[in-house]
Parts: structure tokens; C-alpha cells; sequence
């Protein structure tokens, strides 16, 4: 990919995480503040390859260090979330 | 799988992702919301897995059984006002993961072009100072270091050099991509994450969170431009515009701006200061007369502020609202923005104690029916609440936006004695005519009002 794609599919992106994310009610923030930051476990997909790529000592602990972190970040991040947007309730009446 | 295959299935998680935010828009969808954005994690983990280019499975098993074990373990047991903790924790794993990645991926590939070695540099930096200035802010919520902000003489200095150093080392990487280049600005981003947030009270941590929130998604996107994947380029821009939105909203609500609170020395973090309290009377009013003041009222407007959660009384007001509700009152909630510990903390706290989020309102929403609500209820609020802010020019949270509980006909502030809030300033609402203080820890009184109004 060329500087100038990357760059175009990051500005796109932030625009529609800004138009997307202001909408969000302030009742939802906390939700919201927790499920971004599972999302921003996206690194996971790097830390995997990093951690299996079988290149040199260094780079492997490295990258081991970083699957666990991104790992917790995102299954742990999801699962909170989750167990937060169970107890949003509606009223019954 | 081919790399077309992958880039498509790459984009199907990119979209998931953006369809669980639009969800969240809304909090009947919520939930669902936040399970498409899962589903895009578990496809994007699955290409990752089955991608060309991975020898050695042991070690990714590994990290991937431990990290689900320690997340799954960390998210059922957090407590609901341990939240902000918990967010803290993570962002800074997300930040640490995005600079580890960035290194090792130098250190195994040994890549070169001028764009992957600043963008891999960048993501060092962030990510590093997203990681210790993450354990910091941890720290300061947890009580485990002083709240307060933490100088040390030559601080300004100090930082300016570092940061000197930082933009050095970065520029010399990308244009040497020598080693020691990349481990300098890992270590300095790691001092740097910590001298920059320690200086910052407990207090503004809320906006701290909120920033290194965006700084971990951020640090994500800079590993995707180093990476050459588009999967993490959007995810880490959505992450960091969604972090940007919550810091801006908070520094709003909190009558700051973003430079000062991240420039630091405000507030002691430590809650009750000890600052002179005039001695003009209040009126004080016993459970009973409350109790009947509240059963007879047509509306009233709960104001729940985080003394409310410190002394677990969220479950005994909604068991007052309850009551009041079956005699015909109608009950709302005013929720300011900064009445929890983070974003939307207050908001969660009520939903554990089963209050339906329909009655949750924001201040935009409440404050132009507040002249016309009988009795606006405060609990363990205080500066959110404060007419100074509005009326006052010299004092120092004018400005700030608040409820305007002073606007109802009766207003009953329950706290536990007259000492000033976290900003340590005196608040006029006490001793307004309309206003009867019920000086009590607010799970007994609220038990007592319950109790009362049952009766009357």
C-alpha cells in the first residue's frame, strides 16, 4: 500500500468514527470508552504475526508480549462491555 | 488464503466494527452493537491465524489462551466503580501491544522506506507513552499513588528535553533505521508517559483516560500504515476519533481546556478540601418533613452525584424512587457529565441498580424543565450543582456547565456535612430559601425518606 491510501482509508476512517461516535448518547459513554478500546485490541492481528513469525529471539518475545496484551485488551474490553449494556434497562411500565 | 481473500474478509471486520459503534447509538441496540463489533475481532483473529507466514503456532497459542484467560478473569470481576481502572488498564495494553508489535516487526523484518520507519516509530512512541501513562492514571484512580499532582523541580525542563529527544530519536531511526535508535524512543516514551501524568491531579483523570484512550488507537493506526493493513488503519482511527469526542466532551463539561488539564497542577484529587465555610444559616430538614415535602410532590428530579456511589446507595434510591413512583410522582434523574468517575460512569452505576436508562437524563435535556419540578433531590453532588458557576464571574468554575437545581421550587441536598466539593469552593445553593439541607450519609437518609414516604 502507498503512504497516499493509507492515509486516505485513515482520514475516511476518522471522519466516519467522528460522525458515527458523536451520535452516541451520553448515557453510552462508558460502554462506548470500553468497546473503542476492545476494538483498538485490532493489534492483535499484528501481535499474532509477530509473535509467529519464527524471526529471531528477540522479535518473537516481543511479539508474544504484545498477543497477551492485545488479547486481554480485547476479550477482556468486549466481555465488560457486554456485562455493561446487560444492565441497561428499559422501564417495564 | 489468498491476500485478496484476506484483505476482503480484513474489510468485512473493518465494517463490523463500524456497524457495532452505529449501534451503540442507541442503548436498545447496544448490546447487539458490541457483539457485531466482537464478531469483526473473532474474523480479523481468524485471518490472522490462517494467513500465510506464521511458522510457529506454539507461541501464538500461548498468548492468545493467557491474554483471553487474564481479560476474561479481569472483566468478571471488576467491580462497577472500578471501571474507570479497569478502562485505564486496558488502554494501556492496547497502547503497550501497538508499540510491541512495531518493534518486533522492525526487529524480524527488517523493513526499510522512510514511511514504515516513522510510522513504526510513531507507533513506539505513542504506544509507549500510552502504556506507562495509562499504569499512572491506573494508579491515581486506585488510590495506590497520591492523587494529587506530583512535581519535581525542573519538571518543564525535564519533559521539554525529552521531548526533544523523542522527536531526535524518531527522526534519526527513519533516516538511519538503526537499532538504537528505536530503543531510545521506547525508553523515552515510557518516562515520558509517566512524567506527563503524574503531574495531573485525580481529579482531571477522566479526561486523561479519555485522551489515552485516543492515543491507543492511535498508536494502532500507526502500526497499520507500518504494517501496510488497512484493518488496522481504520479500527485505530475510529478508536481515536471516539477517544478525541469523549476527551473534548469531558474538558467541556469540566470548564477546562485540553492544555491545561494535560499541562496538570489542578485540583488535589483527593476530594473534600478544607476551605472556609462561611457561617450564614441553612435549612435543615428532618427525614420526616422530606418524606411528606417528597410524597406530595407531582415531580421531582433525582441529581446523583459520585458520593452517591461511594457510599453504595444507588440500590436505596431507586428503592425511593420506587416508592415515589407508586404514589404517582414522576421521577427523573439528571445526570451530569462528569457525576461518575468517567464518561457515562454515573449512568452505569444506576443501571446496575436496575434504574431503566428512560429516565436517565442529560443536563441539555433536564435543565429547561427544572423551573417547573417541585423537588430537585441531590445526593452526594456537589460543584455540578453549584449556582456560582452560572452567576458568579470571580469564581473559579464559572462558566462550567451545571444543573439548575436552584431553579426548582424545593430543593433538598443530602451530603454529609457543609465542607466545600473537589474544587474547595462554597456553594450558594445551601443557603438559597428554597433549599433544605439533610446533613446524613446518603444511604441511611435515603433509606430514612423512603421509609417516610411510605408513610405519609
Amino acid at each position: 500500500m502507498t503512504l497516499v491510501i493509507s492515509l486516505t482509508v485513515f482520514v475516511l476512517a476518522a471522519f466516519v468514527g467522528l460522525e458515527v461516535i458523536t451520535k452516541v448518547p451520553p448515557t453510552l459513554h462508558t460502554p462506548l470508552m470500553s468497546g473503542s478500546n476492545a476494538i483498538s485490541g485490532i493489534t492483535i492481528v499484528g501481535a499474532i504475526a509477530a509473535a509467529g513469525s519464527g524471526s529471531g529471539t528477540t522479535a518473537t518475545v516481543l511479539g508474544v508480549v504484545a498477543l497477551v496484551f492485545a488479547t486481554v485488551n480485547v476479550v477482556g474490553g468486549f466481555m465488560v462491555t457486554d456485562r455493561m449494556l446487560e444492565m441497561f434497562k428499559k422501564d417495564r411500565s | 488464503m489468498s491476500n485478496e481473500l484476506a484483505a476482503v474478509a480484513y474489510l468485512v471486520a473493518a465494517v463490523l466494527f463500524i456497524l457495532g459503534l452505529k449501534r451503540l447509538g442507541s442503548p436498545a441496540t447496544a448490546r447487539n452493537g458490541n457483539r457485531l463489533a466482537s464478531i469483526g475481532m473473532l474474523v480479523a483473529v481468524v485471518v490472522a491465524l490462517v494467513d500465510q507466514g506464521i511458522l510457529d503456532y506454539v507461541w501464538v497459542a500461548v498468548g492468545l489462551v493467557v491474554g483471553a484467560a487474564i481479560g476474561a478473569i479481569l472483566a468478571r470481576r471488576v467491580e462497577m466503580t472500578g471501571m474507570p481502572e479497569l478502562v485505564a488498564v486496558f488502554n494501556g495494553l492496547g497502547g503497550g501491544a501497538s508499540a510491541l508489535v512495531a518493534a518486533s516487526s522492525f526487529l524480524g523484518g527488517d523493513p526499510d522506506g522512510v514511511v514504515t520507519l516513522l510510522t513504526l516509530s510513531l507507533s513506539v512512541l505513542i504506544g509507549g507513552v500510552t502504556f506507562t501513562g495509562s499504569l499512572v492514571a491506573y494508579g491515581k484512580l486506585a488510590g495506590r499513588i497520591p492523587g494529587r499532582p506530583v512535581n519535581f523541580p525542573g519538571q518543564v525542563v525535564f519533559d521539554g528535553l525529552l521531548g526533544m529527544v523523542a522527536i531526535g530519536s524518531v527522526a534519526w531511526f527513519t533516516a538511519t533505521g538503526d537499532d538504537i535508535g528505536l530503543w531510545v524512543l521506547a525508553g523515552v516514551a515510557l518516562v515520558l508517559g509517566l512524567t506527563r501524568v503524574l503531574p495531573i491531579g485525580g481529579g482531571d483523570m477522566p479526561v486523561v483516560i479519555a485522551f489515552l484512550n485516543s492515543l491507543s488507537g492511535i498508536a494502532a493506526s500507526m502500526a497499520g500504515f507500518a504494517l501496510e493493513s488497512a484493518v488496522l488503519i481504520i479500527a485505530g482511527a475510529l478508536v481515536g476519533a471516539s477517544g478525541l469526542i469523549l476527551t473534548m466532551i469531558m474538558v467541556k463539561a469540566m470548564n477546562r481546556t485540553l492544555i491545561g488539564v494535560l499541562a496538570g497542577g489542578f485540583g488535589d484529587g483527593d476530594g473534600g478540601g478544607s476551605g472556609p465555610i462561611g457561617d450564614k444559616p441553612v435549612r435543615q430538614g428532618t427525614a420526616e418533613d422530606l418524606g411528606v415535602v417528597l410524597a406530595y410532590a407531582q415531580s421531582v428530579v433525582v441529581v446523583p452525584g459520585y458520593g452517591l456511589a461511594v457510599a453504595q446507595a444507588q440500590h436505596a434510591l431507586r428503592d425511593l424512587a420506587n416508592e415515589l413512583a407508586d404514589r404517582g410522582v414522576d421521577v427523573r434523574y439528571a445526570i451530569h457529565p462528569v457525576a461518575g468517575r468517567m464518561p457515562g460512569h454515573m449512568n452505569v452505576l444506576l443501571a446496575e441498580a436496575d434504574v431503566p436508562y428512560d429516565q436517565l437524563y442529560d443536563l441539555e435535556d433536564i435543565n429547561p424543565d427544572l423551573p417547573r419540578t417541585d423537588v430537585a433531590l441531590v445526593v452526594g453532588a456537589n460543584d455540578v450543582v453549584n449556582p456560582a458557576a452560572r452567576e458568579d464571574a470571580s469564581s473559579p468554575i464559572y462558566g462550567m456547565p451545571i444543573l439548575d437545581v436552584d431553579y426548582a421550587t424545593t430543593t433538598i441536598v443530602i451530603k454529609r456535612s457543609l465542607s466545600p466539593g473537589f474544587a474547595g469552593i462554597d456553594n450558594p445553593l445551601f443557603y438559597e430559601d428554597g433549599t433544605y439541607m439533610f446533613f446524613a450519609d446518603a444511604k441511611a437518609a435515603l433509606e430514612d425518606l423512603s421509609r417516610e414516604v411510605k408513610e405519609a
